[in-house]
């Protein structure tokens, strides 16, 4: 076993990126996890890639186009049933400014 | 009388139905007999709708008795995976972060089963949003194998194939990203079809990896895997991804069912039997000699990129999958921590405390592949060896009408046995993932056992859009043998 593929520094920055507020056991774990992974997919680098075209789908994808219509929506209600907080027409979430004398 | 209601097929059932010979109520009763009754030990539904399911049947009968008209599937008893979205009861994706979901619509596969005047009896346990090759990443029930209880049941479509195989449906749904109705199909000894990419719709289906998805019938025989297909398959507006019906023709797929392909071309990788069990082994080469006394010519092919098809397989789909779950915000729907202190622990906490391993490892390792500095080397370098493993699977139909291989390496493992080591986890879906990568249907039927008694699967793939004659080539060997026709004891 050489050097890890993800140390515990990268694995708490990818946790950053993803919004998982992860445990430093699952930190630790994830970074053992995440390079024996990593290791394994290097079997890739085996293939000359160089003239390839990447496929991100294999349907050849055209832009969908249709007419510009209004059509029934969700509604507020059905829209806001599943909510964990709310009130009559609103998603209710904490504060995301601070008070504008604060700044 | 409920004995021999569980032996039809879906279509001899809806037929018997149609004829008044049977009535749906008595074949839904049947269906909830063996659910009260054994449900408890193998653990394949999350929730069940008797109530519904017989208020339905019920409306069936009535249409009948007055002489309407009536659907494909009138009065059959289905069963559908739980990542399907449906108006009725929860749609929980086998997670903590939706335990508590009602969706506001029905997928369109939903809206299709119930225009055929299917009953959707409940839905079905799978690995947290079909992330998993055992239905042990569950984070709300465990699924056993009904062929042998202290197995898994292959996943992630765990709960709709031992469901099937221990005739508590008649048919159910899934959905396949890697092989997730196949290879339950081949555990649990009964037929999965993962069409074609584009076939189905996939909306209402909750997203995993978009470009691999596809929704697909889990039954008990081929001719039931091509009625359901004719029934979910086409284009809906809601999904730009499911083509055009004048390139892919929508009509009964079962109208021809039982007649044989000729001049059928079979191609046999020879170097992929290496890494599987001999008696998998032994049973897919039984298969071959089969479809030979039959006529076939068999061709053995190399696909000289395969092997890398699982590497590839797990930066796409947990790359795409990282991108689908960052709508589990806890603002909008799903599980929302207590006391946040600001709002992005809003986010970070309730994702933590809801999203089970197995989920946050592959959002993790997709984030990773996404980062930047990372995309060209992992994300990139894979979508180039996709094309590489998709232009495998091009030459190999110019050459034959068909490829063979084992569904998997082996038959069901036990419980517990690779979930302390998710890489081994990973490889246990060597033969599946290819397909899904390549974008073509493939069918696993049950093509012998082993000697645990338990089911081996045979896995065919054609190329694209060529679903009649994949199940006709399937019918062809099913139609020599028994092996479908046998279910576990209880």
């Amino acid at each position: 076993m050489g050097q890890k593929k993800i140390d515990i520094e990268q694995v708490r920055q990818v946790a950053k990126l993803a919004r998982l507020a992860l445990s430093d056991a699952e930190i630790v774990q994830f970074a053992v996890q995440l390079s024996a992974i990593l290791e394994y997919v290097e079997k890739l680098n085996q293939l000359d890639t160089s003239k390839v075209e990447p496929l991100a789908h294999c349907l050849p994808i055209n832009n969908c186009l249709r007419t510009d219509e209004i059509k029934q929506s969700l509604g507020t209600e059905k829209t806001l049933a599943n909510a964990p907080q709310k009130d009559e027409q609103f998603f209710l979430v904490p504060k995301i400014l601070e008070e504008p004398g604060g700044l | 009388m409920s004995k021999d209601i569980l032996k039809l097929t879906c279509r001899e059932l809806r037929d018997s139905i149609a004829k008044g010979e049977i009535k749906s109520s008595e074949a839904v009763s049947a269906v909830f007999e063996r659910i009260e009754k054994y449900d408890g030990q193998i653990g394949a539904y999350l929730n069940t709708y008797k109530n519904d399911a017989l208020g339905k049947a019920k409306e069936v009968d009535g249409k009948i008795s007055k002489g309407k008209s009536i659907g494909v599937l009138a009065g059959v008893p289905i069963a559908v995976k739980d990542v399907l979205c449906t108006t009725f009861g929860t749609t929980t994706c086998g997670s903590k972060i939706l335990e508590n979901f009602h969706s506001p619509y029905n997928a369109t596969v939903i809206e299709k089963l119930l225009a055929a005047d299917a009953v959707i009896i409940g839905k079905t346990n799978l690995d947290e949003f079909a992330m998993g090759s055992s239905t042990e990443n569950s984070g709300l029930k465990k699924t056993v194998n009904p062929w042998d209880k202290s197995r898994v049941p292959g996943g992630s479509s765990g709960g709709s194939a031992a469901a099937v195989a221990a005739k508590m449906c008649f048919a159910a749904l899934g959905s396949d990203t890697g092989g997730s109705i196949r290879q339950p199909a081949s555990f649990c000894g009964i037929t999965g079809l993962k069409p074609t990419y584009g076939r189905v719709s996939r909306y209402g289906l909750v997203a995993y990896g978009s470009s691999l998805d596809q929704i697909g019938p889990l039954t008990a025989s081929v001719g039931d895997c091509a009625l359901l297909l004719s029934v979910i398959a086409g284009h809906d507006e809601r999904d730009s991804t499911s083509v055009d019906e004048k390139m892919a023709p929508v009509y009964d797929f079962s109208a021809e069912i039982d007649e044989p392909l000729k001049n059928l071309k079979i191609a046999v990788v020879p170097q992929l039997f290496e890494g599987a069990d001999s008696e998998v082994v032994n049973a897919v080469k039984g298969a071959i000699d089969i479809y030979k006394k039959l006529g076939a010519e068999i061709i053995e092919i190399k696909m000289p990129h395969f092997e890398y098809a699982i590497a590839a397989y797990y930066l796409i789909a947990t790359a795409e999958a990282s991108s689908n779950l960052a709508r589990y915000d806890g603002v909008h729907y799903g599980h929302r921590t207590k006391n946040p202190a600001d709002y992005i622990e809003v986010y970070t906490k309730s994702r933590n405390e809801a999203f089970g391993q197995e989920v946050k490892r592959r959002i993790m390792l997709g984030t990773y592949a996404l980062s930047s500095g990372y995309y060209d080397a992992y994300y990139l370098k894979a979508l180039k060896v996709r094309n590489l493993i998709r232009g495998d699977f091009t030459a190999a139909f110019q050459k034959a009408d068909c490829v063979i291989m084992p569904t998997s390496p082996t038959t069901a493992f036990k419980i517990g046995e690779k979930t302390a080591d998710p890489l081994q986890m990973y490889l246990s879906d060597v033969y599946t993932i290819a397909v899904n990568l390549a974008g073509v249907p493939a069918i696993s039927i049950p093509c012998g056992f082993d000697k645990n008694n338990l089911p081996i699967g045979l896995q065919i793939i054609a190329s694209a859009f060529q679903e009649e004659k994949l199940l006709r080539i399937a019918r062809m060997f099913e139609s020599q043998t028994d092996f479908h026709k046998r279910r576990p004891e209880l």
